[in-house]
């Protein structure tokens, strides 16, 4: 489900406080990449009290009309801007970059004594989960599996693990079918999957980690055979379509402010900790010197623009 | 030395004394009033989008979702079959607790037995959802019923009916304690058994107190959040077995209100929307219990 809410990640007025840089930073866009930049704001926040970073949550779409009428000065993306997009950027004069700051992974989750479902494929996920789905056993979802009741758990409808799976299994953002337990507390799947021998859940790669003990994850079938998630998988690109890059689109002309490249200073810098605050995936050394690199020339470009408010 | 019969000038500190009551009054009268009326407005917006018979009789409760329906009823029957499983637990406990305490317990067993009980109503209501989940469930009931969900009713409606053991013996005990022993002594005087005084005088005359503290207890399971949030489960199922998961009204209000849904939303006005049907439910119990409690109530002097 789309959010509509705008939250001011960070917001304080303190004169005379800080390095002396004052300003506005406002960001939006998607759900999913939300958290990352939130924490950067956050952090940032703690040396540049006079730093307004606004991080909204509006939706990649819903973010980009804003961006590309020149209301932000960046915008998060879960997937690539589309050519209307870059039309409307181009009409309004609007020159931006691509960063790719963190992976985003999913990690489908059943029973430990789940011997069955050591691999399932996207289009078993779809069947489970398309809405209107009527598989409550796991014999529906393949006929050598047990005659064992299957019970789902999942995000809530407010989260961007929700948005995430369901546009890419059932193809619609918060398309799902709605006879499970959805909790926007991660951990009451956590409990529901450990509690049920049938069960099946979902969330972000980083929550299985801190349960690998007490659950198992499923390996993914899209087409090109079972690939485990962990998070080599997930940044090589291979743990397809349940991982995927989290973008910021930068606007170069809202770059060449001070305030604005401090923070995506701050925020390039320190990639890797962000990620892990925001409970993604960091990205690959290789990835995060291209991450460097490009953010360096990006610099170089906004210098030569014209600084826009 | 003044006469007191004499009237004295007016008292200031007693005008003080009487405003600073009223206001304390007032306090949560104006409370319930706010409360009304911050209901009734989102509640009354609602109904102008959803029609009032989808909502009441719609058998699927999915408003968070995309193209989402608005039938109140699953979350009604989950209200209703854990209120019900609570209240086959409570009162019997709670009512026997009571009679043996007021008729049966050495004035000692008592002493030690009735703070006991009552310690029981201290427990955060959290602290039982966990206990239900955690033990009933996993413990307990998957033993007796392999097929249980692991978020389901029963163990909610178990534990929540434990919670209100001590709101109903602590006040049925009350009422029995304040029967004139006169009644006792006349019973016993024309041959009557503990248990005939117990069943055939003591009760009957305390049945308004008694009534009282049912409806008390059947009030604080209906409204009761936590327990149902952590161990029903959160899934909307028009369904009558309790050994399936469910949610009731409180922890749709409490999920769907923790989420961050868009001010204005018809999701967030369906959060009231449930409220207000839940402030009627529970304001008509009372009303009717208030109507049960004059037509027995017996007055002695």
């Amino acid at each position: 489900m789309r959010q509509f809410g705008l939250t001011i990640a960070a917001l304080i007025f303190l004169a005379g406080c800080g390095g002396g840089l004052e300003g506005k930073v406002s960001v939006d866009g998607s759900s999913t990449v939300y958290p990352l930049t939130a924490i950067a704001a956050e952090d940032f926040h703690k040396d540049n009290d006079d730093v307004q970073v606004k991080v909204g949550s509006s939706g990649t779409g819903g973010g980009f009309e804003k961006f590309c009428r020149g209301e932000l000065d960046a915008n998060n993306a879960s997937r690539p801007i589309k050519d209307s997009e870059i039309e409307n950027c181009r009409k309004a004069g609007i020159d931006f970059a691509l960063l790719t700051m963190g992976i985003d992974a999913l990690t489908i989750v059943v029973h430990p004594e789940n011997d069955w479902a050591t691999c399932l494929t996207t289009d078993q996920l779809r069947a489970i989960w398309e809405p209107g789905s009527d598989v409550n056993n796991w014999q529906q979802v393949d006929p050598t599996f047990p005659d064992l009741p299957l019970r789902l758990f999942g995000p809530g409808t407010d989260s961007g693990t929700f948005d995430y799976f369901t546009e890419v299994i059932n193809g619609d953002e918060g398309a799902s079918r709605t006879d499970f337990t959805p909790s926007e507390d991660d951990n009451v799947v956590v409990q529901g999957v450990v509690g049920t021998r049938g069960g099946l859940g979902y969330f972000g790669y980083t929550y299985f980690e801190e349960n690998a003990d007490r659950l198992r994850a499923v390996d993914i079938d899209s087409g090109a055979g079972c690939v485990t998630p962990s998070a080599a998988t997930a940044q090589d690109g291979t743990y397809t379509p349940l991982a995927r890059p989290l973008y910021v689109y930068v606007s170069i002309p809202a770059l060449a402010r001070s305030e604005v490249q401090t923070f995506f200073d701050f925020y390039v810098a320190n990639d890797a900790y962000i990620a892990e605050g925001a409970k993604f995936i960091p990205l690959n050394e290789e990835q995060r010197q291209i991450l460097r690199t490009e953010y360096a020339e990006l610099l170089v470009q906004a210098k030569e623009a014209e600084p826009r408010v | 030395m003044s006469n007191p019969l004499v009237q004295q000038r007016p008292r200031i500190g007693e005008g003080i004394i009487k405003l600073i009551l009223i206001s304390a009054a007032a306090v949560s009268i104006l409370t319930t009033f706010g409360i009304v009326l911050s209901v009734l407005i989102p509640a009354i917006e609602f109904f102008s989008e959803i029609p009032l018979p989808s909502f009441l009789f719609g058998t699927e409760w999915t408003p968070l979702f995309k193209d989402g329906s608005f039938g109140v009823l699953p979350l009604v029957s989950g209200t209703l079959v854990i209120t019900m499983i609570a209240v086959l637990v409570a009162i019997p406990l709670g009512l026997g607790s009571a009679i043996y305490l007021s008729e049966y317990a050495p004035t000692k067993v008592r002493r030690v037995l009735k703070p006991t009980l009552e310690v029981l109503a201290g427990i955060p209501t959290v602290v039982f959802g966990f206990f239900a989940l955690e033990f009933v469930t996993r413990v307990l009931l998957v033993r007796i019923f392999p097929d249980i969900d692991i978020f389901n009713a029963l163990s909610a409606g178990l534990v929540m009916g434990v919670m209100i053991i001590p709101t109903v013996a602590s006040l049925s005990e009350d009422a029995m304690s304040a029967v004139p022993s006169g009644l006792r002594d006349g019973s016993y005087a024309l041959g009557s058994s503990r248990r005939q005084t117990a069943l055939k005088v003591v009760i009957p005359a305390a049945l308004s107190g008694i009534v009282a503290a049912f409806v008390l207890g059947i009030s604080r399971a209906i409204g009761e959040t936590m327990i149902v949030t952590v161990a029903a489960g959160l899934e909307p199922r028009l369904s009558l077995n309790p050994l399936e998961g469910m949610q009731t009204m409180t922890s749709f209000i409490a999920a769907a209100g923790a989420g961050d849904l868009a001010t204005g939303s018809i999701q967030y006005k369906s959060i009231f929307a449930v409220g207000l049907l839940l402030f009627i439910m529970t304001f008509l119990m009372n009303m009717v219990s208030i109507r049960l409690v004059r037509r027995f109530r017996q007055v002695y002097q």
